[in-house]
């Protein structure tokens, strides 16, 4: 390998980004507007459920049934019904999700000691929205049950008695259990894979095409310093796109960022370097910018989205795509960036992580090498 | 400098370039003639170690280019018939670039960069991206890309197609003065009229050399023979006693298909 | 203004893209039944002036008159009176001749009963008669470019443009293919044509030196080299040009 060679390349493929300003502005500005994009949409985070009450009791205990639920995070009371039959429309207009019924009989039965009956009507178009705000409703009522129970013996004892057990809920790491928090770290994952898969497979096959690849193979030059020289000039690209993403990810949205900075950097680097190999491999073997671009968003955008753990939970998926998943780089790197980023963990725990993209990067590259064709037919 | 033996390429079904026997000698300007389709290409690619022959041999500058195409191509300058440049690089970041592949020495870049301009008269333009050079400008470009390897063969790849007849001739003027320092040159054209410059032809129909000879000799051999040839929009064919190469061309083709003129 | 009675009228006619002059006032008339050729480099203007004259592309400034029809205020009406056929031979390599005939029939909008004489007609010119059913794909270079001719005359047009049909076949071919063009003029049509093939350019009853996107010689092949006392087009060209660049300075 010549290194004269490889850095002719870098500098020359470096030109070729600086002399197309709309590109560049593109793969800069790209990151920053997904990563606003999706932080703001891909909230997973269920609150202020627009809920619909209506209350054929009307006694002092469902109003403070009725007080809970307004007061609660979680639910925000939209409107009152005196109609069963209105609960239905509204709820099909979308101005409410959630409907709690109470029956007439909803206070006698409660100060009779008997279990009152009371019915939840959710919208469950959004399946995942409704058992969550299903679950959300539940334990409020389960709160509100043991407090009257506790109150009526109570004021039967003539003391007060504490439940016999209370469990308090801690969560570690994402404490507010707020979803950008992890959201943010696999969004950068996604955003490197895109940016790499982009830029990177586009620019053999664009040699091909303009006919310049062929005047190259007629040089001493050699397949391995294409491709380093290459992967030299799109990674300057990179890094300023893992920066901004890095920086908007602790800046706009307040993730936290608890680890070290090397850490975060080290994998950066290696995932980086993977993925540009992995757009110059396809690259090398497309051969028409059209094709490169396709299979570059197939292979390289998809994967990282749906399988690496950002999205779905690997740990829900069948078996066989569970497997799928050991072949996703951006796997690795979501683990390591969690890690970083929510957990502060450094290099020893995540080790095995950044061994294995290193081992991809270097596998892509051996394989990009051997397909680099040296023949023009 | 140059000889094929049986030199034979087929893609699929097609025979692109059948039994080729061909021997350049050193400062000669040798053209291979023949219209699109006729094997030009593969021959020249062959030559220059792009493509592999299927069977056959052929030794570029003591080199066996299937066996040793990295020697080959440390000594040749090739050219391509797209002239292979970056269109939004400057004349002398193209040249810069392929300095740096060739691993020209830099004291040498920097001697020969300046004397390559001169002799093309492209120095006023140097700053100047490659996609906004006329055509006759591009191939100069494309010439000194592949000079700055400071071959002893230059192989071109049509290289005048497309390109005015004034910068075709400043073209040829500079590659006499290479031929004349020592370089050998192999090109590719279409234009029959354009062959009648290189010292010797070859000429190349459907993969099958079918003469080669200097441009004089095939045109005494025409008339010798007393060879008919039909122009356009005549009827009858005519025995031209000044015939153009391209007259040569044709008659000699249809003796080969056993076709009447 | 009159209808002009040439087959084509061409008054300082120019075309820029932004800064650039791509024809830069050409002026010419070619009557009925000529072959008229535009000889040039890649780059001197001759496709940018097809286009216009074939209601393509807008002229910037001037006019032109194809079969008496404005080129800028009715291109519509040019169109219907033009053949045109171009360097890459726009047939479709996946349909066989006889459909590649059809298709363009269809488009011409020749009927049925025309259609079927016209067909006959474009395969023997083309001698593709025993070939009707083969993908074009698979015809020979001489032959899908005759069958892209006989494709562009379908609908009988008087005026025929020619843009670059000759790149990319053999001598022989060419030559036939010229056979067929002095055919087609000998029976009325009236032939404009682009190369950069200068021994192609001698074929033509006139020629147009372009340069740079201006006419810098103008007239028949043998008139032009006589006048200058040279023996081929290309010596002509090459003084036409050093006389332009020497008034140019």
């Amino acid at each position: 390998m010549s290194r004269r060679r490889t850095l002719a390349v870098a500098r020359k493929e470096f030109l070729h980004i600086l002399r197309d300003p709309r590109s560049l502005a593109m793969a800069l500005a790209i990151p920053v507007l997904l990563l606003l994009l999706f932080g703001v949409a891909l909230t997973l985070d269920v609150d202020r459920i627009p809920t619909l009450i209506y209350d054929a009791d009307g006694s002092p205990q469902s109003r403070e049934l009725i007080a809970r639920f307004d007061g609660s995070r979680f639910f925000e009371v939209t409107g009152h019904t005196r109609r069963y039959g209105e609960i239905e429309p509204r709820i099909d207009a979308g101005r409410a999700l959630l409907a709690v019924v109470i029956p007439p009989d909803f206070s006698s039965d409660l100060l009779a000691g008997r279990r009152p009956r009371l019915q939840l009507l959710v919208d469950g178009s959004d399946s995942n929205t409704a058992s969550i705000a299903l679950n959300y409703a539940v334990a409020l009522l389960a709160q509100y049950e043991l407090d009257v129970r506790a109150e009526a013996q109570n004021r039967r004892v003539g003391r007060i008695l504490r439940p016999p057990v209370e469990a308090r809920l801690r969560v570690w790491y994402n404490s507010e259990l707020k979803s950008k928090n992890y959201v943010v770290p696999g969004l950068i994952a996604v955003i490197l894979m895109i940016i790499a898969a982009l830029l990177a497979s586009l620019t053999i096959a664009r040699e091909w095409e303009t006919g310049t690849m062929e005047q190259l193979l007629a040089t001493p030059l050699r397949p391995a310093e294409i491709i380093i020289g290459k992967m030299l000039a799109y990674f300057s690209i990179g890094v300023a796109d893992t920066v901004t993403a890095i920086l908007v990810g602790v800046f706009v949205f307040a993730v936290p960022f608890r680890g070290s900075a090397v850490a975060a950097g080290a994998a950066c680097i290696l995932f980086l370097t993977g993925a540009l190999f992995w757009g110059i491999l396809i690259s090398a073997v497309a051969r028409s910018q059209l094709l490169a671009y396709q299979i570059g968003m197939i292979t390289s955008f998809l994967p990282a989205f749906l399988l690496s753990g950002f999205v779905f939970a690997i740990e829900t998926m069948p078996r066989p795509i569970q497997l799928v998943t050991y072949l996703v780089p951006a796997r690795y790197f979501i683990t390591i960036l969690k890690g970083v980023f929510l957990k502060g963990v450094g290099l020893g725990i995540l080790a095995g992580d950044f061994a294995l993209l290193a081992a991809y990067a270097a596998l892509v590259f051996l394989v990009a090498t051997r397909k680099l064709r040296q023949k023009v037919a | 400098m140059i000889r094929t033996k049986l030199l034979t390429r087929r893609f699929g079904p097609l025979t692109a370039v059948d039994r080729l026997d061909l021997e350049v000698s050193e400062g000669e300007i040798f053209g291979l003639v023949g219209p699109d389709g006729a094997g030009k290409t593969t021959t020249l690619r062959m030559l220059a170690g792009l493509i592999d022959p299927t069977e056959g041999e052929a030794i570029v500058a003591g080199f066996d280019v299937a066996r040793h195409s990295e020697k080959v191509r440390d000594r040749i300058g090739y050219m391509a018939q797209r002239f292979g440049l970056y269109g939004d690089l400057t004349v002398e970041e193209n040249m810069r670039f392929y300095a740096d592949l060739f691993g020209t020495p830099a004291e040498e870049a920097a001697r020969l960069m300046p004397e390559l301009l001169r002799m093309t008269r492209m120095g006023p333009f140097r700053g100047r991206l490659a996609r906004a050079l006329s055509g006759g400008m591009k191939q100069k470009l494309a010439l000194m890309c592949a000079l700055l390897n400071r071959p002893s063969l230059l192989l071109l790849d049509e290289p005048t197609s497309g390109v005015d007849p004034l910068s075709r001739r400043d073209f040829w003027a500079i590659l006499e003065e290479l031929v004349s320092s020592g370089v050998t040159v192999l090109l590719t054209t279409a234009y029959l009229d354009e062959a009648e410059r290189c010292h010797r032809v070859g000429l190349l129909y459907r993969g099958r050399l079918i003469r080669c000879a200097p441009p004089a000799e095939l045109k005494r051999e025409f008339v010798e023979r007393g060879l008919a040839v039909r122009r356009v929009g005549a009827r009858q064919p005519v025995r031209p006693e000044r015939p153009s190469l391209e007259d040569v061309f044709i008659a000699l083709v249809q003796e080969e298909l056993g076709q009447q003129p | 203004m009159s209808r002009p009675p040439a087959a084509v009228v061409v008054d300082k006619l120019v075309k820029r893209f932004g800064d650039f002059v791509a024809v830069g006032g050409i002026s010419c008339t070619v009557e009925r039944g000529e072959i008229f050729g535009f000889l040039g480099p890649n780059g001197a203007g001759k496709s940018t002036t097809i286009r216009m004259l074939c209601g393509l592309l807008r002229p910037s400034a001037g006019a032109a008159w194809v079969a008496g029809f404005d080129v800028a205020g009715e291109p519509e009406q040019v169109r219907r009176h033009i053949g045109y056929m171009s360097q890459r031979f726009s047939l479709y390599d996946d349909l066989t001749v006889e459909e590649n005939i059809d298709f363009f029939g269809g488009i011409y909008g020749v009927e049925a009963e025309r259609l079927r004489r016209r067909k006959e007609y474009v395969l023997a010119l083309a001698d593709l008669g025993a070939r009707r059913g083969t993908l074009t794909r698979l015809l020979p270079g001489g032959f899908k470019q005759r069958l892209a001719l006989g494709c562009a005359v379908l609908h009988e047009p008087p005026i025929l443009f020619l843009d670059e049909p000759t790149s990319g076949v053999d001598p022989i071919a060419r030559r036939a293919f010229w056979d067929l063009i002095y055919e087609l003029a000998a029976g009325g049509q009236t032939v404009l044509v682009t190369t950069h093939y200068m021994q192609e350019a001698e074929y033509c009853h006139r020629v147009a030196l372009m340069y740079q996107g201006r006419f810098i010689a103008l007239g028949p092949p043998a008139e032009l080299e006589r006048e200058r006392g040279l023996d081929t087009l290309e010596e002509v060209f090459v003084t036409a040009i050093e006389a332009e660049e020497a008034a140019g300075r």
